[in-house]
């Protein structure tokens, strides 16, 4: 029963202004697949309430990293928390990415990478990786992503990197025609495009979503969306869904 | 010296006083990853209807100042899914089953008390009379003294289980309410539910609730519930279980110390998944360390 510890910080450190990587180390032997996510609560506080859900960036032996950008008062405290202080962590919790066979296509958008990065290194050179961020100074580990990539496509809104454009306009270009299975993380606004662009096509399309949550573990039925089997819990039914359950 | 933590509800008997509140636990099973559930005096289980419940729409929660605020609708599994799929596997663990319950009207909370009065493996119901989400004509049955009345007497006439009444903060005397629930033949009041609240986006102007408001529990409701607790249990000579905000053992003792028989972990759970099992090993700790010999001496020992 491992699954709830406390972890300790090897680093907290900020990769580019609002953009965090929190390293733990962890007794903890729960083994995490991509796209599943713990609850981090720094270890006696209230308020803020609640820990903040945080998709696994990176397992390995006994370390645990997150990426994370500050949103709010939960993930500015996080920021705040240095190296040696102690954490609560709950996880790994809800499911993940379906495993892929063979190659397959990613679609990030900006943070969203902090979800799909552990899948693209889990199956190196396998990925089709089309990343989206608004400009060049947010993009984050380059050289990695092209060493466990199979294709790296880089889109910038402002043109100062790679493509000018919106990622999914790179993506109905130069991703489609491939026919692989899609795997995507990012703001609302991209995975509508995604399911706009793949409509009517046999293409199997995983996404994780988000949503404010609570307990992590399907009790509290905070985190619902509505899919079209009624509502379903992102922390146990997902936080991986789908594409055709979702209602965008 | 092992401090005897045992009390009891008529003549249910609970190992300890810690218990969970309903809608904080899932059925239980949910939790049983990090608790054992062996361990625990009881479990309340989330809300129940005759028939499944989709609950509200999103966004139903939201984190405030030391708690948060929810409005989930009473989603529910359904009487018939949670006898197939949950109380078989409930029932394995050793520890009370209670059903906390609810209807849309009188005639549904009576239909779905005699069924779980008659089903195996279920200790005690919980009567839900105060969720503030939702819309019937007996959603005023938790601030209407006659309508409470009523409810009460009509579904306590027909089951022979230990019957909990659930009650609402929203009144202006919450003990005239547990008198009446005593009256009319309860066994025990839980008390508070959540307190009715609201949270908005200055730039959107909207409400981040869903359904607009919601009900806060956490910390930020403990010493709201305690006082709740202390009048109620001054008031009734049946057992009170007290709850809201509970986080540690320390908490749970001023509900005892208040009056409170048993104690229900709820919120907290969100934060900490072991928080039962530090509260009950807590109050043993504290029990030891100042003598007491049985957690009865301790129950509504305020010094006034």
């Amino acid at each position: 029963m491992n699954k709830y510890s406390k972890a300790k910080i090897k680093s907290n450190v900020s990769l580019k202004e609002d953009i965090y990587l929190i390293t733990l180390e962890t007794s903890s032997t729960q083994q995490a697949k991509p796209g599943q996510f713990y609850i981090l609560r720094p270890d006696v506080r209230l308020d803020p309430f609640l820990g903040r859900p945080l998709s696994v960036f990176e397992r390995e032996d006994n370390v645990l990293k997150f990426l994370y950008r500050i949103k709010g008062k939960g993930t500015k405290l996080l920021s705040n928390l240095n190296e040696g202080d102690l954490i609560q962590i709950t996880g790994p919790l809800g499911k993940g990415y379906p495993l892929p066979k063979d190659e397959f296509i990613v679609i990030a958008g900006g943070i969203g990478l902090a979800s799909v990065y552990y899948l693209i290194k889990s199956f190196p050179k396998k990925a089709h990786l089309f990343y989206g961020v608004r400009n060049k100074e947010e993009l984050l580990f380059y050289d990695l992503l092209k060493e466990f990539s199979k294709e790296l496509c880089v889109a910038t809104e402002c043109g100062s990197l790679g493509y000018q454009g919106v990622v999914t306009e790179v993506f109905s270009q130069k991703g489609l025609q491939l026919n692989l299975p899609i795997y995507a993380c990012g703001p609302m606004i991209m995975i509508k495009e995604i399911g706009r662009i793949i409509e009517g096509k046999e293409i199997p399309c995983y996404v994780a979503v988000e949503e404010r949550m609570a307990c992590g573990v399907g009790a509290c039925l905070g985190c619902v969306i509505p899919t079209n089997q009624g509502f379903k819990r992102v922390c146990t039914e997902g936080p991986v869904f789908d594409i055709k359950e979702l209602i965008l | 010296m092992k401090p005897n933590l045992k009390v009891k509800i008529r003549d249910l008997e609970f190992k300890n006083p810690v218990i969970t509140a309903s809608g904080t636990f899932g059925y239980g099973l949910e939790y049983s990853q990090f608790v054992d559930l062996n361990r625990l005096g009881g479990i309340v289980v989330k809300g129940l209807s005759l028939y499944p419940k989709e609950g509200n729409p999103p966004p139903r929660i939201y984190e405030t100042p030391c708690g948060m605020i929810n409005s989930i609708g009473l989603q529910n599994i359904g009487y018939e899914v949670f006898i197939k799929e949950k109380l078989p596997v409930l029932k394995k663990f050793d520890t009370n089953v209670i059903v906390n319950f609810f209807g849309e009207n009188l005639s549904e909370y009576i239909e779905i008390a005699l069924k779980l009065d008659s089903t195996d493996g279920i200790h005690a119901l919980e009567m839900n009379v105060s969720c503030p989400n939702k819309n019937s004509e007996w959603r005023q049955m938790g601030i209407d003294p006659k309508l409470l009345a009523q409810a009460v007497k009509e579904v306590r006439k027909r089951i022979s289980k230990p019957l909990i009444i659930k009650l609402s903060p929203q009144v202006t005397d919450i003990s005239l309410m547990a008198k009446i629930c005593e009256e009319e033949g309860a066994d025990a009041v839980s008390l508070i539910n959540t307190i009715p609240a609201m949270v908005i986006d200055i730039k959107t102007r909207r409400s981040l609730i869903g359904t607009l408001t919601g009900g806060l529990s956490g910390p930020a409701i403990r010493p709201v519930a305690l006082r709740a607790v202390w009048e109620v249990a001054k008031a009734v000579n049946i057992p009170v279980i007290g709850m809201g905000g509970i986080t540690s053992a320390e908490d749970a003792l001023q509900f005892i110390i208040a009056g409170a028989t048993l104690v229900a972990v709820g919120t907290a759970n969100f934060i900490n998944p072991i928080t039962t099992i530090e509260v009950i090993e807590g109050i043993e700790k504290f029990l030891v360390e100042e003598t007491i010999e049985d957690i009865k001496e301790l129950i509504g020992k305020l010094n006034e």
